[in-house]
């Protein structure tokens, strides 16, 4: 559905985005990772037509968007950094603009209206004017815009930004439901949303793509991944580490916690191939130890790290294998 | 959706616009108490004992100088702040369109605000027997003026998204327009440049293009020169955004 090959946006000297590409198609939910200033917003402007490219093509179904950009830009629904309005307007009526603009008029316009008013939750406020809503409202109201048409692709810059706890789950859920139908690219720097959403992620650091693969690969690629902490009462950690050295398979020991009678310890697998089994087998030959275990389980890596070692190689090494 | 549909859904929402906001309704009250006060009091209307509107068109130029930058300032350096321009450019909306559109839709407010001056034709009318063809060419003229100014406004103001440095830079160049071709500027010039000089400066000028009108007289050469001057501001707007969002 989104084909970008080789994009390439040169700011005078300065390359804002370098040489990036990626695909998406129907039914995946693409998250972009990166620091601020990577280049996140300037790819989504160039996919969505707004500034041109310097080199390299952006396809919309098809649709390249330098030769077609009318014909590409009628597939996707946008929703901009900082959400703009036309502050002057009242959300039933900016919600009619655009539907217009978009092509929908008469009947078809106002179920058009209705329908992204009530998946937005912005029934209440349909014919407050923009500027007397409150930020969440006004950012919804912006996401009922790009979704107005009900779009192929939906193209999101940073779209759970300044919404509270609450508001950030509908929306999340929200994007979760239309990603099952459409192809959606969303930018974000919160690592847990990534998680909870993506079906894939890219990772872009000073204008290129550093990581591509889904939430579960990258956080693969943190050192903690596969690990098994083990949590267990009534025996001190070096007696426990004594334990664990025995079991086969068994690498480095961290302790986490000690305290309170109870210890907790992160134990590296020696291989990081063998550890099908595991936790499982760590769990047996502790029993068989008379350890009292509280808790055992296995990690699955940490996002935040990954998305840290990546972006700041300086510091980060030697935390990502 | 057809290109005509679109710009006829642009324009509506800025049309719209002015009068949601106070816009709309401190600029028509001002332009007509200026008009009246500049036709009846410095114009002495009724001390001229003559009936035409010579002295309502007169001061046209001089009142659009600063009341149409006002309405035009906010064109393009609105949509730039706010970041309104790139919902609306990555609709499946081309520039011309969102330009023509935005154009049109002020150009339309200023008509009104000047059909609003109808109660000085009913005056001239109640008081004498006034040459209904100057009249109507006035207006006519004033209104293509009107439009000339206005695109001028559109282009300065997709130079900045200041909007007070839009004003200022537009009404540097409507002032240009208008000395170009005033009287006192032009026997200036014509003490050192040759009369072609002096002729072609002022050609450019929409005080001479405006005479015309004022006098009754249609001149097709005058129509296209304001419409010459809409196009090729309008055109520069395009070129401006344009190379904003190249970067």
């Amino acid at each position: 559905m989104i084909k970008v090959q080789n994009l390439t946006k040169a700011f005078g000297q300065k390359l804002a985005v370098d040489g990036v590409s990626f695909t998406v198609e129907r039914g995946e939910v693409l998250g972009f990772l990166g620091p601020n200033g990577a280049g996140k917003s300037t790819t989504m402007r160039m996919v969505t037509g707004f500034i041109p490219t310097t080199s390299g093509t952006v396809l919309i179904g098809g649709h390249d968007m330098a030769a077609e950009p009318l014909r590409a830009k009628k597939m996707i629904g946008y929703l901009p950094e900082n959400a703009p309005l036309y502050a002057d307007m009242t959300v039933s009526g900016f919600l009619g603009f655009a539907a217009e603009l978009r092509g929908l008029t008469g009947a078809e316009k106002g179920r058009a209206v209705d329908r992204a008013l009530e998946l937005c939750f912005l029934e209440p406020v349909r014919h407050q004017s923009i500027d007397t809503l409150s930020k969440g409202y006004r950012h919804r109201t912006c996401f009922a815009q790009a979704i107005i048409h009900d779009p192929e692709v939906l193209i999101m810059d940073e779209p759970t930004d300044g919404l509270d706890p609450n508001q950030k789950h509908e929306v999340r859920s929200l994007i979760r439901t239309m990603g099952q139908k459409k192809a959606i690219v969303f930018s974000t720097h919160i690592l847990e949303e990534v998680e909870a959403v993506c079906s894939r992620v890219i990772i872009i650091d000073r204008g290129r793509i550093v990581a591509n693969g889904t939430p579960q690969e990258l956080k693969q690629r943190s050192d903690i991944a596969s690990t098994v902490v083990v949590r267990a009462r009534g025996l001190a950690s070096g007696v426990l580490e004594q334990k664990l050295a025995k079991v086969a398979g068994v690498g480095k020991t961290t302790v986490l916690q000690e305290g309170a009678g109870v210890v907790a310890v992160r134990v590296y697998p020696s291989a990081k191939a063998a550890h099908g089994d595991f936790a499982k087998n760590l769990g047996e030959a502790l029993y068989k130890e008379g350890v009292q275990i509280e808790e055992l389980h296995t990690d699955e890596g940490r996002m935040d790290e990954v998305f840290r070692s990546i972006t700041m190689p300086e510091t980060g090494r030697g935390n990502v294998k | 959706m057809s290109a005509i549909g679109t710009i006829k859904t642009i324009g509506k929402r800025e049309l719209t616009g002015y009068f949601a906001s106070p816009v709309a309704y401190v600029f028509i009250v001002i332009f007509l108490l200026l008009a009246g006060f500049f036709t009846f009091m410095v114009g002495r209307f009724f001390d001229r004992g003559e009936a035409s509107l010579a002295s309502f068109f007169l001061w046209h130029p001089w009142l659009y100088l600063f009341l149409v930058p006002a309405i035009g300032m906010r064109l393009w350096s609105e949509e730039r702040r706010l970041g309104t321009l790139e919902l609306l450019l990555t609709m499946p909306v081309t520039t011309w369109q969102a330009i023509v559109g935005k154009f049109l839709a002020s150009w339309l407010f200023l008509a009104l605000a000047l059909f609003l001056t109808f109660p000085v034709v009913l005056t001239v009318n109640y008081l004498g027997r006034p040459d209904s063809g100057p009249i109507l060419c006035g207006y006519l003229g004033s209104f293509l003026m009107a439009g000339a100014y206005l695109s001028v406004s559109c282009m300065t103001s997709a130079i900045t998204r200041n909007q007070v440095v839009s004003f200022i830079l537009s009404v540097v160049a409507c002032l240009f327009l208008i000395l170009a071709g005033w009287p006192p500027v032009t026997s200036m010039l014509e003490q050192w440049a040759s009369p072609w000089m002096v002729e072609g400066v002022a050609s450019f000028s929409v005080m001479t293009h405006f005479e015309g009108f004022q006098r009754g007289v249609l001149d097709s050469r005058d129509v296209v020169f304001y419409l010459l001057v809409i196009i090729f501001s309008l055109f520069t707007t395009g070129v401006i955004i344009r190379s904003h969002r190249a970067g």
